[in-house]
């Protein structure tokens, strides 16, 4: 495969998976307002910029975090890289460069996807754009399932998939990260309340993850859901699993040739400081402090991912 | 009035495609012309609409110039097919045959024996003076002989019913992806018909093109590596490399992915460096190598053409085939048919006149609002007179342009082109079209039986170029009955 081509099939899953997550973290944050029966004056919007890692940009182009603001950036804004819009923009123009090897279908919900997020760009408040990030994350789970049910498990689908997962195990990560930021009235984060149960179901609500969360753990508690989302061998949104799937991606890629290389060293590094992780361990470390640390690692892995790959 | 249904429809007088006379179909579009009758207005619209939205779909779109916000269109499409009888396109698949067949040779001989210019049947100051006669191709042999491996020849028909070819385009001609688009759009807005009808098929085009391109690998490469190349994601053409790419199952090369090594071509794969045999290239002559052709070429391979003359990498089409195209060697095609092939012509050429010629131009200065003037390497509609429909300034611009550089003019009667019934806002309306099937010369030649009809949307224009607001329609060639039979 063309190594051009590889770098364009990776980052057009890693877009859209993007898209797909600041469209859900979107929604775990209006769903932790209306829990805690914030109205729209008091309601906290900048804990989203601040998880996103784009709050530099954001301060020096925005005056406050407000619904309004806070919905443009991160989902309209032509200017901020990781808004949906951009990310979807960006995931198009890589499926355009490898049209002839992904589906039909695939390029045409990317397409119909960038077109819908066109007509809605000027639309600015939650209420208003619920269909709009519904729309995006149905579109995430209809690529995926075009990925998977109609690409030969070939190189393109394995750089697909690579890339997805590297992309879901850093946004799994810093959901995790959106309740670390959220000024609660207590402003004690870890402290198990009634509220708390509430705000960590919508955390797993917006991945999707509730239900699988009760049946493994019956009730709510940071200590439980941080354990699940970090480190289940079994939910498919877990990083630990995102990781062992990209890995295993990574193997098969490697495996052509001779040798292994920097791509694959960095990444059982990475892996090997997850496997020797537990949630309790971590949150009495600080949880914030290690996704930070996750996160730089994961970024090595990426550019070591380019050094072998996609670089000429 | 606009005209809501086909019964009122006016062939004012010009050869319609599907109407033989106001209220009479041609036989073979009948069944056509009925089922389209049953149609509601609304009906008609909806359908127009539906076929608009899958277009849409595909992203076969381009951009609107100067819009910031990303607007983008589809090239105008309209829903009413032109039908073509199987004994009109018997005639045209044998012309096109003897035609290519007889250019293929002409290419061969001009860059190596030059025959036909020392039996003086082509002036020599006419192939020389040719901004399309490449001198870096002197001497060039392609695989099997064959230059010219896919051509899109322009037909018009004229009101005597006669196809006329206008041009042969043998460089890289697009548009085969529209006509594959469009035929997938109508087998899903009007199926009925394609049960009544015997339309041929033309969704194995792929296929062909993939066999003609194996055809020519080098030798001994019995798996060769295949590949599209394209000067990349903004060229306006851009869609249909990918489509062309994807219909083979073959990888879509930029000139970056590619690399000359020993005068072996690789391309830069995951896996490091693989040879590529053949390369269907869609990036014109002057920018494939820049060591050879344009130096300030980044869209080509340096090195390609000293690989290509070693016979280690098989280009389509070949290098040089322009000069078959310039419109001034155009008017010599009857004679370079009957030269090689000891035949005449079986399809027209339009009457030209080379203003390179005293008497022709004198004549061609003295008629200016009759005769339709083009410049004889351009294409797209631009560098073009339409006498009968210019103004005095335009005739007077064309007049000294012509007296300039004679040898980039030739002329032609304006021809009554053909119609055909088009959609235009609630009713059906004539507009002109024109006709370009796609062919392919590997170990035979092969047409695709179907084409490329441009209209031109605008009333009474007779410009189809989409450069120039025309849009597209779906050809459908029927069955022969006399053959089927």
């Amino acid at each position: 495969m063309l190594s051009r081509v590889a770098n364009s099939i990776y980052w057009m899953a890693r877009y859209l998976e993007r898209a797909d997550c600041v469209a859900r973290f979107i929604d775990v944050n209006t769903h932790l307002m209306l829990d805690l029966a914030l109205d729209q004056n008091s309601a906290q919007w900048y804990p989203l910029i601040a998880t996103s890692g784009d709050d530099e940009d954001f301060t020096r182009r925005y005056k406050q975090a407000d619904e309004s603001t806070v919905v443009k950036f991160m989902t309209f804004d032509r200017n901020n890289p990781n808004s949906i819009l951009q990310c979807i923009f960006r995931a198009r123009e890589n499926a355009r460069t490898v049209r002839e090897v992904i589906p039909v279908e695939m390029w045409e919900k990317i397409n119909e996807l960038y077109h819908l997020t066109q007509s809605q760009s000027r639309k600015r408040s939650v209420a208003d754009l619920q269909d709009y990030y519904r729309e995006v994350r149905q579109s995430g789970h209809l690529f995926t399932g075009l990925m998977h049910n109609t690409m030969s498990r070939d190189m393109g689908w394995q750089f697909a998939h690579l890339g997805q997962m590297l992309e879901r195990a850093d946004k799994t990560a810093r959901l995790l990260d959106v309740k670390y930021f959220l000024l609660l009235p207590h402003n004690d984060v870890w402290k198990d309340s009634a509220y708390d149960a509430v705000q960590w179901g919508a955390v797993l609500k917006s991945v999707n993850a509730l239900e699988m969360y009760r049946q493994q753990f019956h009730t709510i508690n940071y200590k439980d859901v941080t354990q699940f989302l970090l480190f289940s061998k079994a939910f498919p949104r877990s990083v630990l699993f995102c990781l062992e799937d990209a890995s295993a991606a990574l193997d098969t890629l490697t495996h052509d040739k001779a040798e292994a290389n920097k791509a694959t060293r960095e990444m059982a590094i990475l892996c090997k400081t997850i496997h020797s992780s537990d949630a309790s361990h971590i949150i009495s470390a600080g949880l914030h402090e290690f996704i930070d640390i996750f996160q730089y690692n994961l970024n090595l892995v990426d550019e070591a991912i380019y050094e072998s790959y996609f670089k000429d | 009035m606009t005209l809501l249904t086909l019964e009122t429809y006016k062939t004012d007088g010009f050869y319609d495609e599907l109407f033989a006379e106001n209220g009479v179909a041609h036989p073979s579009a009948r069944p056509l012309i009925e089922q389209i009758d049953t149609l509601t207005r609304a009906g008609l619209g909806r359908r127009q609409k539906q076929a608009e939205d899958i277009l849409y779909q595909s992203g076969n779109t381009f951009n609107v110039y100067g819009d910031k916000k990303g607007t983008e269109k589809i090239l105008p499409f309209d829903i009413i097919p032109r039908i073509v009888s199987g004994a009109d396109w018997a005639k045209l698949e044998r012309g096109i045959a003897q035609r290519i067949t007889a250019l293929n040779l002409f290419i061969q001989d001009i860059y190596n024996d030059q025959k036909i210019i020392k039996d003086k049947v082509v002036p020599a100051e006419l192939i020389f003076s040719s901004a399309c006669y490449l001198k870096p191709c002197e001497g060039l042999k392609p695989p099997k002989g064959v230059w010219t491996h896919i051509s899109g020849t322009d037909f018009v028909r004229d009101g005597d019913g006669e196809f006329y070819v206008l041009e042969d385009n043998l460089r890289c001609p697009s548009g085969i992806s529209y006509v594959l688009e469009n035929r997938a759009v109508l087998k899903r807005i009007l199926p009925a018909l394609f049960h009544t009808m015997k339309i041929r098929p033309v969704s194995d085009y792929g296929d062909h093109l993939y066999k003609t391109l194996k055809h020519i690998a080098p030798e001994g490469r019995d798996d060769p590596n295949i590949i599209v190349l394209t000067p990349g994601i903004y060229n306006s053409a851009y869609f249909e490399h990918a489509y062309l790419a994807q219909q083979m199952g073959v990888p879509l090369a930029q000139g970056s992915d590619l690399v000359v090594d020993d005068d072996v071509v690789y391309m830069r794969t995951t896996a490091g460096l693989q040879r590529v045999d053949v390369i269907y290239r869609r990036i014109d002559d002057e920018f494939i190598d820049p060591t050879v052709f344009r130096k300030e070429s980044l869209l080509g391979v340096p090195g390609i053409m000293n690989a290509y003359r070693k016979g280690n990498v098989a280009l389509a089409n070949a290098p040089g085939t322009g000069i078959a195209d310039d419109k001034a060697i155009y008017a010599y095609v009857p004679k370079i048919i009957k030269y090689y092939l000891g035949e005449e012509a079986i399809s027209h050429n339009v009457p030209t006149y080379i203003c390179e010629d005293d008497k022709e131009r004198e004549y061609v200065l003295a008629n200016l609002d009759k005769l339709v003037v083009k410049a004889v390497n351009l294409s797209g509609g631009y560098g073009m007179l339409i006498g009968p429909k210019s103004t005095k300034a335009e005739q007077k611009e064309f007049a000294a342009l012509i007296k300039a550089k004679p040898r980039d003019y030739i002329a032609q009667p304006t021809l009554s082109l053909s119609r055909a019934p088009t959609l235009i806002g609630n009713g059906i309306e004539g507009r002109h079209v024109d006709f370009r099937p796609y062919s392919l010369y590997g170990e035979e030649i092969f047409t695709l039986p179907g084409g490329l009809t441009r209209v031109a949307i605008k009333k009474g224009s007779l410009v189809v170029n989409s450069s120039q607001g025309g849009g597209s329609k779906d050809t459908w060639v029927l069955e022969d009955e006399a053959e089927a039979n």
